[in-house]
């Protein structure tokens, strides 16, 4: 694990690059990645996250700000810049039931070449896909996702990397911080080491690239 | 008693003490304001939060405490938050005993579409079709009717959010389930008779011989 400024950990990101960005609605959110990403107009990215937030919130800002090429989320609705792109052909959304969505991005992480999932079976969600039937019972098989980068967001880092999160902002952000070639992270507060105690680590330091230094 | 409130009184009476139940948004989060005295349920938000409260009092909102929509919640006593995978561990592992959402159309047999009208609102279906395949009973808050159309048909037109039927349809004018695949009245709204349920409603209805009212 390296630390990092913020232009630079985002410098590190190329125009085309996937991103799972962490957050529900923009909670959770690594909001000054976000932000330091549209200062330096990233292009023609790929998103792998719960939802594209609202207008000027959280992901919504890479929208708002035409960066995205490609979404692959469980939710636009709360946010009609995504439906709009959408709609004319400039963002192609992939929409995922939430709980297959995470554990695709689980399967990523975890080293597994797919799941089996009863969700959607019978719906426009199968389309494409082999149904598999297990002791009597149809699932649907469901790919895994990775991306070149997880931009997550925890509570607490320690100096070495180990992570925490906080209430509702853990969401998507610990199964990410597993699924991705870079993992980069920010913290609310960046701590010594020994703070977290260990049965409170949910991310280990081992799987973090470089935590953003704290302004 | 306005519509909202008829279906949310009724559905607060399918609630029994110790029920981990997730509600969606709309009508079906007013159920939390009619939870019967003495009945302590846990409510589930998909985002990673169970023992969601009621809205905080002004100033004493936190941003990292949320429910599914992004909006400040507090959380009571014995709470606990998680990350998603294990939020919909538990709805589709059949730790879920209740899931509450709200309905676009109900098919003859319960089957529910509630989650895109094509060409016009692709909001996503976000936690919707693992909510209907996964919990153990799944409950339709919904008006009976939109612009004057019946939204319980005989097929629906919508995309389904999944194949699985609901359990119980609860609208301003009747309680409906479903055993045997067919869409059978239980209850009517005070001042409602079987007749004018009928009239609203397109899927082929089966009607016992009596039809108790609801008592709200």
């Amino acid at each position: 694990m390296k630390t990092i400024a913020l232009d630079q950990a985002v410098a590190l990101i190329p125009d085309g690059a996937s991103l799972m960005i962490g957050g529900f609605m923009g909670v959770g959110t690594p909001e000054r990645l976000v932000d330091e990403i549209v200062r330096q107009g990233k292009r023609h990215l790929t998103v792998i996250a719960n939802d594209t937030a609202k207008p000027a919130v959280g992901i919504g800002k890479l929208v708002g700000a035409k960066l995205l090429r490609r979404a692959i989320v469980s939710h636009i609705g709360l946010n009609p810049e995504t439906q709009k792109q959408m709609m004319a052909g400039a963002i192609e959304v992939e929409l995922a039931p939430q709980g297959t969505l995470i554990e695709r991005i689980r399967a990523g992480g975890f080293g597994l070449g797919g799941i089996l999932t009863p969700t959607g079976v019978g719906t426009v969600v199968e389309k494409g896909k082999r149904t598999i039937e297990v002791d009597g019972k149809s699932y649907l098989l469901e790919t895994p996702l990775r991306a070149n980068f997880a931009l997550v967001h925890a509570f607490l880092a320690d100096y070495l990397g180990n992570l925490s999160y906080a209430l509702t902002a853990r969401n998507f952000n610990p199964v990410m911080a597993m699924a991705a070639d870079t993992v980069i992270v920010t913290a609310e507060h960046i701590v010594p080491v020994g703070l977290i105690a260990p049965d409170h680590v949910v991310t280990p330091a081992p799987v973090v690239d470089y935590l953003v230094a704290n302004p | 008693m306005d519509a909202q409130t008829i279906i949310a009184k009724r559905i607060a009476q399918e609630l029994r003490p110790g029920m981990l139940v997730n509600l969606g948004i709309g009508i079906p989060t007013l159920v939390a304001n009619y939870v019967p005295e003495g009945v302590n349920v846990f409510f589930q938000s998909e985002n990673g939060l169970i023992g969601t409260g009621p809205l905080p009092e002004e100033g004493m909102a936190h941003p990292m405490l949320t429910d599914a929509g992004g909006s400040p919640v507090t959380a009571l006593p014995g709470a606990c938050t998680f990350a998603s995978a294990m939020s919909f561990g538990l709805i589709r592992g059949g730790h879920l005993d209740m899931t509450v959402l709200g309905g676009l159309q109900v098919d003859v047999q319960g089957r529910l579409a509630n989650w895109m009208i094509p060409g016009k609102m692709v909001p996503g279906m976000g936690g919707a079709m693992d909510l209907v395949s996964g919990a153990k009973r799944v409950v339709i808050a919904m008006q009976h009717t939109a612009k004057g159309k019946p939204k319980i048909v005989k097929q629906c037109s919508l995309p389904l959010t999944s194949t699985r039927p609901v359990d119980l349809v609860v609208t301003e004018l009747a309680v409906i389930a479903f055993p045997d695949q067919r869409a059978t009245l239980l209850e009517t709204a005070p001042g409602v008779t079987a007749q004018d349920v009928i009239r609203n409603t397109e899927a082929e209805l089966t009607v016992p011989d009596q039809v108790p009212q609801m008592r709200l």
